[in-house]
């Protein structure tokens, strides 16, 4: 590696410049973010601004048009989404993906196992003793122990957004990118789902993309502001609530 | 759960007893037919099952597996090699399996009728390649006289050892895949089948877990394959045609794609329809009337004949259950009277 391609490894998370084109639309445009290990980061937004977009970059399901992406300081631009998880990155998606033929502790089995390794054995069974110890306790940090032998399609909205966090949670996730996790959540749901993010760990880094200005700016270390694939500001909660254009533009567009 | 073991011990026990109950062309052209057929079929309903992936190869590679034991064991006028049946066997697998991992390299960056083109252009090349060359496929002849080995004293060309080689075979191909989908690849084979994407984000290689599926598919084909060779005796680029290809969807669409048996169920149906047929039509109509079977199960069950049955067990469930609770009813209104009767 030559002096120019080092990046700074203090940064979790690096985003240089990033750019995505679906066609002639430029869904994300030029943006640049640097997260330090263990800061919750919030990234703002109105709908269609390119936040998930911005997200499906970083987890490898889009290639960027150009730009940039670092993580711990090795370049991950390039690499295909499952060996982006291997290295420590963690999503989950603003529209629950989970298994709905599965039930929840094999659609917690699977996540467990795509991390860990062995994806591919056919001689010993995927449940025993040792495996259910392991999913149980990813589905105790959940509260989904009570529906461990349901069909995941069977579940409710609230619990498959449950389920789709903890898919995430597998293994020893490093960077963790939710996608509006709160989004269709009752009053309550979102307050045990805010509580539950609060016990995670410093070591891991989380990225959130929050509908909901309050929720965001309360929960997170640092806040980025993006507006038709642009960046429109970043900075502290503090900062970002003073600031006029974000009140006007993403207020504006939330009343509409 | 005590009454599926039940169930399973019955169905057992009735294909071990079957052979005391029936003559020998049931005991071979339905029977033996029947799980050799339906073992390719088999292969097919895993892949579809299990990985949401529909493919028209499986008789191909059941064909390659045939074809390679006969030119192993039983050579014609300079086309062949003898060899000692168990490595005719071994390699005759290794290049079904080998066949299915080709056929899934092609056929796993496409999806639906896609796959299904590709993998019936493949089927239609591999006619014409055994068709056309004779070196190794010895044309439009292709092999015949083809005998099972004798093993220990055991001549599997006899009606008896082979039904009972057959029903190994199948009952072993059918727990592989009941256990298969237990295991952590069978999971991730599930996972691609609901959520291609999530499994990518669980960190999965998708592509080559439908790849491994493909060659676990060939070697289910390969020896349904051998089976079927050694019951015919012979094979020919008629064996790897297009009706051949087709007949292996119908059954597994017959049988239909909520369980493996019903590629067992298929073929039994399928198998029994080909050999009675001809009793009351002509044999040229014999398309036109499984054609019609065919249209008759996809219309009033598209999930085929397990499917027919799924739904005709919980129909007879709740009528029980409902039966149950009148009689529940029944008997708490009698109660009160034989309390006050008692008094
Ligand atoms: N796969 C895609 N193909 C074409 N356009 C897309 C695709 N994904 C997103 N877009 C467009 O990109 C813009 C940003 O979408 P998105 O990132 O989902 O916004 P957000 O998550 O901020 O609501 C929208 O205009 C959307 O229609
Ligand atoms: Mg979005």
């Amino acid at each position: 590696m030559t002096p120019a391609e080092q990046i700074d490894t203090a940064h979790a998370l690096d985003i240089e410049g990033v750019v995505c084109r679906f066609g002639a639309l430029v869904a994300v445009s030029d943006i640049s973010i640097a997260i330090p290990p263990g800061e919750r980061h919030a990234v703002l937004g109105a709908n269609g601004a390119g936040k998930t977009t911005l997200f499906n970059m970083i987890s490898g399901d889009i290639t960027p048009s150009a730009g940039r992406i670092a993580l711990f300081g090795e370049d991950i631009t390039s690499l295909p989404p499952q060996r982006r998880v291997l290295k420590g990155l963690r999503r989950t998606y603003q529209k629950s993906l989970v298994f709905d033929g599965l039930s929840v502790r094999e659609n917690l089995f699977l996540a467990e196992r795509g991390v860990r390794g062995r994806r591919f054995s056919v001689l010993a069974a995927a449940r025993n003793e040792q495996e259910n110890a392991k999913t149980e306790a990813l589905a105790e940090r959940i509260s989904l122990m009570a529906k461990l032998d349901s069909p995941a399609g069977e579940l409710s909205h609230g619990e498959q957004r449950q389920l789709e966090l903890g898919m995430a949670l597998a293994g020893n996730p490093r960077v963790l990118l939710l996608d509006e996790p709160a989004a269709g959540l009752s009053l309550s749901e979102r307050r045990q789902l805010l509580g539950m993010l609060e016990t995670l760990p410093k070591t891991i880094t989380l990225v959130i993309i929050e509908h909901d200005l309050d929720i965001a700016l309360q929960a997170a270390d640092r806040v980025t502001v993006m507006h038709n694939g642009r960046m429109l500001a970043a900075g502290t909660p503090e900062e970002i609530s003073a600031n006029q254009t974000v009140h006007d533009i993403y207020m504006g567009k939330n009343v509409n | 759960m005590t009454r599926r073991t039940l169930l399973w011990c019955a169905a057992g026990m009735g294909l071990i007893a079957y052979p005391l109950l029936v003559n020998n062309f049931w005991l071979v052209q339905i029977g033996g037919r029947t799980l050799g057929f339906g073992t390719i079929a088999l292969s097919l309903v895993f892949l579809v099952a299990y990985g949401g992936m529909l493919s028209l190869a499986q008789m191909t590679v059941a064909g390659v597996a045939g074809y390679a034991v006969a030119y192993f064991t039983a050579p014609v006028a300079g086309v062949g090699l003898l060899l000692p049946w168990p490595l005719a066997l071994l390699i005759a697998l290794a290049l079904a399996t080998l066949a299915g991992l080709l056929i899934g390299l092609l056929a796993v960056r496409t999806l639906g009728i896609y796959t299904l083109m590709i993998t019936l252009a493949i089927a239609m090349a591999f006619y014409f390649l055994t068709l056309q060359n004779y070196a190794i496929f010895n044309g439009y002849t292709g092999f015949s006289n083809v005998q099972p080995p004798v093993v220990a004293g055991v001549d599997f060309s006899r009606a008896l050892p082979f039904y009972y080689l057959s029903l190994a075979i199948a009952a072993a191909c059918y727990g592989a895949v009941r256990h298969i989908t237990r295991t952590p690849f069978g999971l991730a084979l599930q996972g691609v089948r609901d959520n291609p994407r999530r499994l990518r984000s669980l960190g999965y290689d998708v592509a080559r877990v439908r790849v491994v599926a493909f060659a676990i598919a060939g070697l289910l084909a390969g020896l349904g394959g051998i089976l079927n060779l050694w019951l015919n005796g012979s094979i020919s680029p008629a064996s790897v045609g297009i009706n051949p290809v087709i007949d292996v969807l119908m059954a597994a669409v017959l049988g239909g794609f909520l369980h493996p048996i019903g590629a067992y169920v298929g073929a039994l149906v399928f198998t029994v329809v080909d050999n009675f047929a001809i009793n009351f039509i002509a044999r040229e109509r014999f398309n036109t009337l499984i054609g019609l079977v065919f249209l008759a199960v996809v219309l009033f069950s598209p999930d085929g004949i397990t499917g027919l049955l799924r739904r005709g067990r919980i129909w007879l469930e709740e009528k029980v259950a409902r039966l149950n609770r009148r009689r529940g009813r029944n008997a708490g209104s009698s109660s009160p009277m034989q309390s006050r009767q008692e008094t």
